[in-house]
Parts: structure tokens; C-alpha cells; sequence
């Protein structure tokens, strides 16, 4: 028997950071709590006299909503911030923000940030859980980690399989975490986007790299179809939206050409005809709103058990 | 007031020498070197043991004054100097103002004159605001003192502007440093460019951006016969296209900062802003071709690029912190650790680069131990062991890259113009 896998980290910043093991945890873990979100009272006490801060540099609805939820259904208190106007413009430091909210006596900061390695620094700085909730490019660890546990869920294992990912992985927190996670859990991953949003080096990550779709999608048992975010394209790397549906785009023509039991995920909001025709979105493969449902049982996983590495840390007296 | 410095090993390269001698200073200069001194000192400092070596001059710090006194100032920087056994500095134009005018360039030369604590040498900018778009009056700034001139934080752009500023540098005399870097292919970047880059989820700079800015600063030398010096070398490229440049007679010297010899890009993997700075930490493979070039002597000198910043301006997020590390006072231990005890240097050779070289470069009469010359002289210990330590700093700042690590050569130490001025016992 090898050892039994405890958790022990304080803080969820991305998957690069956990072991396979790890991984494995939080969904063992997610999978009791979704069993709380199908009962008619979907609360448990495991949170209850914690509190929960959210802290939102960036706009975010979705994501917020379902921390808000896996918070709330641990009974958690919890309190927003929308911060991406009010304390950068007056001068206040990150770190500054984070050791007042624990001057407040919070347990666990949820923060979503523009810049890639915020949720890293701030954990570095201060004695309270911080869960990375999306960090600029870098790690998006609880959207990866429903991605997996949904596939999971679906086929079974994670081992073996192949998963592709389409879109704009250059720019892609949820890329990198589905990489990190995918890869430590011995799926074989590929990504596929337009050459200019591949970035430098990625291979590095133990990832194949093709511009052509329908190769990407050949033996495929995943495909996780990015967001393309055209309003963001500062540096004109993007082509057009429909020059990129023709060629990287989703469609049922597709599909028909891949494996029949090919499961398709988007971590949301769709774009329709744009990622992917409206079609594939509805069908029956489309794992979209399973994801959904899934992200509040793994964001209670993640709450839950960066909150007890923490009081266990608290009772050592070394 | 005579000190006799006893039984140290002095190290001179420029008199060819490494034995153990005494050294006698008659007030701010030395006064003989030989075997068995003995007469009249009134002071006596036992070298046993010791290196005696030229006080360390450092041709790249940026001392924030004025304008950023917030981050440093004349003062602590020199202060910082001499904890390292830097006794003579080029201060960057990059102050606010720019010295970029006779009045400016007036208004430094009295804060250096009322609180500097080493001699400060004055590096000029090139163009008006260092904006890259006007020159300056080279001929006035010369009269002022100025040493050398550079848009130091910036290249100049236009080759046309460069081309004339050499022209007339070289008229003047007036040696010519050139930050390399092309903006259009580094901006927004803020570490290295490649697999840890795009792991991080940061903009990359490119060693592209670099080398090529080398190469083209360095085919308008050769056009203008002009002595150029090329500031904080980073990568392999620009280190073998120097070497190039130095065969076919072009009149180019440069320099490398420590970093760049001990430290690589796995370094910011944990986003630690002090190790952002411009140029970026690069791979082993650059960081072992920067090494090769200090032993081969392509690389000529060892600058510090020593730049403060305040704990606001660093203790940010990765992609908003400030470029740049402290490195006055730590250049010597990491050079010691990362180049002589590792072999690739003797202590003569790291004296060429830490001093006799940048004596050359700037044209001034230091850099040695010669009788006559002015006593600058630092006393290491090279085998002794210490921890760079925050609360051990001089400067303002405690940016430092090398916070926490343990070096291997210390400085005793350092004498400028005769007067003992630091002293780490």
C-alpha cells in the first residue's frame, strides 16, 4: 500500500504546483460534495464560522457566482470585492489589499487578477489560504480541475486518453492548467490554434502542437474548445471570426470525422459560430452545462481543504 | 598620515604584478610597493592572508539623485560603493533631470562635490531628455566633465542621430555606451523569451532584441571609427557578435553584470521581481557563453548596473514592477564566488575586469597599485564566507538578486584617496 494522500497546502495557485496525487484528491474530494449539491438542503457545515473574500480584479461573472455557491453551500461567509477599479487607481499595493483583508480576520481570499503570478506573490505574503481563481495567463486551477473532473466523470479514467485543445493558448490560463493537470494524470494532450497564438516553448509542456483541426480531433477523446476573446487581440495576432470558425471552429461536419464518442467541453461563455456552431454546442456530446454543475462541487473541494492544511498548520507548534 | 598595508597578496595587473608586498600610502597616494616596508608608518594594517587589490570600479550604477532620492542618493550609493570596495563609479544619465545639458550636468557635479563619498564619475546622455530625438551639446558637456555619454534605460533609435553622435564623440573623444535594445521587439516583455516565458504566462524579450541592437550600433562604430562600449551583455549572440566586431579592428569594449554569469531564468519562476531586470536573466546556455566571454576576454568588463527601487515600486505584481537590481555590494562576493573560485578567472583577471579595464575605458589614471597613483585600494578576504543580508545594505533599496545567498569573498576593506572609509570589523 503506498502512503495515504493527505493535503497539506495552504493555498491553490495552479495545477504546476500539485502532485497527481493531489489532483486526484480534490476530485475524490469534489465527488462527495457533489453529492451534497443533488440532496433538497444543499448544505454542509464544513465552512460554517469561516470567511470567504472574494477579490475580483478582472471582470467575472461565472466564475464568481460558482465560488459564491461552493462558499455558501459549505456555509461559509463571504463577501465581494470587485476591485478592479477602486484600489489599484488609489495606490494600494496587492499585498497591502491582502493584509487588510486578513487584518479583517477572513480565512480564504479567492482572487481572480489580471497579471500572471498575483495569486502566487500574495500566498508568498500572507498567513491566510489564497485560491487562484484565474491569474493573466499563467493558471486557472478550479476551471481545469472541474474540466478534469467532468471528464472523469464521462469516460472513467483520465489515463490513456487524449485530450485536445483548441483556440487561443497563447493568451489561455485554462489552457496551462488543463496541460499541467491532464499531463500529471497521464492523459496525452494536444493543442491546436492559428500559428501566432501557439506560444514559444510549449511542447516544454509535454503537449503536441498542430495548426490542423481535423488532426487534432482524429483520435481524440476530449476536445476542450477555448473562448476566443476578439476584444482582447492587442497585438493583432488574431484572423477573423470567421476565417477562424472556417478553419478551427467546431462543427457537426467535424465531429462526424472524429471518434463517435468524442466529448465536448468549453469552459464558457460560448461564443456561437464562432468556437464552435450552435449544433455542437446542443448535442449530445456537449459536456458544457455538466461543467457547470460540476465547478461548485470542486470549488467546495478547494475551499474545504485549503481551510483544514490551514487550522492543522495553526494547531502545530512548530 | 602614512599607512604601511603589511604581507598582503597585491594583485596589480597592470604592473604585472601578484605577490606578497607592502604597500605604503603618504596620504591619498601610494607612496611605495615593495618587500619589507617598514619606515614611519603611523598606522599599520596586517594583510596576512589578505588580497590587496586596486579599489573596484564599477562603470554602470544608477544613484537616482537627483530627482528619485526616494531610491538613492549620491550619498547612499557611494556608501553602498564602499561596502563593496568600489571606489570610483559612472553614474547613468537617467536622473530627473536627464544630464543632458551644461546646467544639468553642473547641477550633479555640485551634489557630488558637497556628498559624494567615492570619486563620481559623470556619464552624459546622448540625446536631449534621453528621448533619442535631439543631441546634445557634446562639446559643452565635455567641458563640464563629462566622462562618457549613453541614453543609458534606452538605445538610441534612429541610426542616423547615432551615427552623428559618434561622429562627434569620437571627435571629442568621448568614449560612446550603448544600451542595446530594440523596443519594438521587447516591449511589454518582462523576462526572458521562450518555454518558462510562456509557462509563466509572461511576455517574453527576446535575445533578438538584444544582438541585433548590438550588431547595428556596432557596424555604425566601425563606419565612424568611434569607441564604443557596450553596456549589460546578456546573451550568447551578442557576446560572439562582440567577438566578431573586436577581430575586424572595431574600437568596442563591453560588459557584463554578475547576474548574467550566476543567475538564469529559473530564477523568476517563482515571480520573484528581483529577478526582473533589462536585459532579463536568460538560459544556462547564455548564461555559459557570458561566462566563456569574461575567461576568453571578449567581455572586458564587470559592472554592477546597480539600480534601487523602492519597496512600492518592486513588491507589485510581476508584469507592474520596476526593472532592475541593487548589485553595488554584492559584485564583488558573486563575481569571486561565480568566476575565481570556480577557476575561470585568476584574481588578476578579475581585477582587469573590476577595475584596470574600466580605468582604460574611461581614460582616468586609476585602476592600479603604481607609486604615485591615488591610494584607492580595496583588501579582500577570498576565501571568507558571509550571507547578503537586507539589513547589512548601505544603499536605500534592497532590490538585490542575490538576497539570501552565501558568497565566497568579502570585502575587509576599502581605502579611498589614502583614507580608510569602510571597514567591515
Amino acid at each position: 500500500m503506498s502512503e495515504p494522500v493527505t493535503w497539506n497546502k495552504k493555498d491553490l495557485l495552479g495545477l504546476e504546483y500539485l502532485s497527481a496525487q493531489e489532483i486526484a484528491f480534490i476530485l475524490d474530494t469534489a465527488d462527495s460534495f457533489k453529492e451534497v449539491t443533488t440532496r433538497e438542503i444543499k448544505k454542509v457545515p464544513a465552512l460554517r464560522g469561516k470567511t470567504v473574500v472574494n477579490l475580483f480584479y478582472e471582470p467575472s461573472t461565472r466564475t464568481r457566482i460558482s465560488f459564491e455557491l461552493a462558499a455558501k453551500r459549505l456555509s461559509a461567509d463571504v463577501i465581494n470585492i470587485a476591485a478592479e477599479t477602486s484600489s489599484i487607481k488609489k495606490g494600494e499595493t496587492l499585498i497591502d489589499t491582502g493584509r487588510n483583508i486578513e487584518a479583517l480576520k477572513a480565512d480564504i481570499i479567492v482572487m481572480r487578477h489580471n497579471y500572471s503570478g498575483a495569486a502566487n506573490m500574495l500566498a508568498r505574503h500572507l498567513n491566510i489560504s489564497v485560491v487562484n481563481a484565474g491569474d493573466g495567463w499563467h493558471e486557472h486551477p478550479t476551471q481545469a480541475l472541474l474540466d478534469i473532473f467532468t471528464l472523469r466523470e464521462k469516460l472513467g479514467n483520465i489515463e490513456g486518453r487524449s485530450v485536445t485543445i483548441v483556440g487561443d493558448i497563447a493568451h489561455s490560463r485554462v489552457a496551462r492548467s488543463n496541460i499541467w493537470g491532464l499531463t500529471k494524470l497521464g492523459a496525452k494532450v494536444t493543442v491546436c490554434a492559428p500559428r501566432m497564438l501557439i506560444p514559444v516553448g510549449i511542447e516544454a509542456m509535454g503537449v503536441s502542437v498542430t495548426n490542423n483541426i481535423d488532426e487534432a480531433l482524429k483520435e481524440a477523446d476530449a476536445v476542450n474548445v477555448l473562448r476566443m476573446q476578439f476584444e482582447r487581440d492587442e497585438q493583432g495576432a488574431f484572423p477573423k471570426q470567421m476565417e477562424y470558425f472556417k478553419k478551427f471552429g467546431i462543427t457537426e461536419e467535424r465531429l462526424r470525422r472524429a471518434k463517435p464518442e468524442l466529448i465536448v467541453m468549453h469552459p464558457g461563455p460560448i461564443n456561437r459560430g464562432i468556437e464552435m456552431s450552435s449544433e455542437v454546442a446542443d448535442c449530445p456530446q456537449s459536456v458544457i452545462l455538466d461543467q457547470v454543475t460540476n465547478g461548485i462541487a470542486v470549488r467546495m473541494a478547494a475551499l474545504f481543504l485549503v481551510s483544514q492544511a490551514r487550522d492543522i498548520k495553526n494547531e502545530d507548534p512548530h | 598620515m602614512k599607512i604601511l598595508i603589511k604581507s598582503g597578496r597585491v594583485i596589480d595587473p597592470a604592473n604585472n604584478v601578484d605577490d606578497i608586498r607592502d604597500i605604503l600610502i603618504d596620504n591619498t597616494r601610494i607612496a611605495r610597493v615593495g618587500k619589507g616596508l617598514n619606515n614611519g608608518a603611523d598606522k599599520t594594517i596586517d594583510a596576512a592572508g589578505k588580497i590587496v587589490m586596486p579599489g573596484l570600479i564599477d562603470m554602470h550604477v544608477h544613484l537616482r539623485e537627483p530627482g528619485r532620492e526616494d531610491k538613492e542618493t549620491i550619498a547612499t550609493g557611494t556608501q553602498a560603493a564602499l561596502h563593496g570596495g568600489v571606489t570610483t563609479v559612472l553614474a547613468m544619465p537617467n536622473t530627473i533631470p536627464a544630464i543632458d545639458s551644461a546646467e544639468n550636468a553642473r547641477l550633479i557635479a555640485s551634489i557630488i562635490r558637497d556628498t559624494a563619498r567615492i570619486q563620481v564619475l559623470v556619464c552624459g546622455a546622448i540625446t536631449k531628455g534621453r528621448l533619442g530625438e535631439e543631441l546634445v551639446d557634446l562639446a559643452r558637456l565635455k567641458k563640464e566633465g563629462i566622462a562618457a555619454i549613453s541614453d543609458d534605460g534606452s538605445s538610441v533609435d534612429s541610426p542616423d542621430i547615432l551615427f552623428k553622435a559618434m561622429k562627434k564623440a569620437r571627435e571629442l573623444r568621448i568614449p560612446v555606451i550603448c544600451h542595446c535594445e530594440d523596443k519594438t521587439m521587447s516591449a511589454g516583455g518582462v523576462m526572458n523569451l521562450g518555454a518558462n516565458s510562456t509557462r509563466l504566462g509572461l511576455r517574453g524579450i527576446s535575445n533578438e532584441s538584444e544582438y541585433k541592437r548590438v550588431q547595428r550600433d556596432l557596424s555604425i562604430a566601425q563606419r565612424t571609427k568611434c569607441s564604443v562600449h557596450i553596456a549589460h551583455i546578456s546573451c550568447a549572440e551578442s557576446v560572439e557578435i562582440v567577438a566578431k566586431a573586436k577581430k575586424k579592428g572595431v574600437k568596442v569594449t563591453c560588459e557584463t553584470a554578475p547576474h548574467y554569469f550566476s543567475l538564469t531564468e529559473e530564477a523568476v519562476l517563482d515571480y520573484d521581481t528581483n529577478k526582473k531586470m533589462n536585459p532579463p536573466l536568460r538560459t544556462a546556455g547564455d548564461r555559459d557563453a557570458v561566462r566563456q566571454g569574461l575567461a576568453d576576454g571578449v567581455i572586458d568588463v564587470i559592472a554592477s548596473d546597480h539600480a534601487p527601487h523602492t519597496v512600492a515600486e518592486k513588491e507589485i505584481e510581476f508584469d507592474r514592477a520596476e526593472f532592475g537590481v541593487t548589485g553595488l555590494e554584492t559584485e564583488f562576493g558573486v563575481s569571486a564566488t561565480y568566476l575565481v573560485h570556480t577557476g575561470l578567472l585568476d584574481w588578476a583577471g578579475l581585477c582587469r575586469k573590476m577595475a584596470l579595464n574600466p580605468a582604460r575605458i574611461l581614460g582616468i589614471d586609476k585602476g592600479t597599485l603604481s607609486a604615485g597613483s591615488d591610494a584607492d585600494i580595496v583588501i579582500v578576504d577570498p576565501d571568507a564566507e558571509w550571507a547578503v543580508k537586507i539589513a547589512d545594505f548601505a544603499s536605500k533599496s534592497r532590490n538585490s538578486c542575490f538576497l539570501n545567498e552565501r558568497l565566497k569573498g568579502k570585502v575587509i576593506k576599502t581605502i579611498y584617496r589614502g583614507t580608510v572609509a569602510y571597514s567591515a570589523d
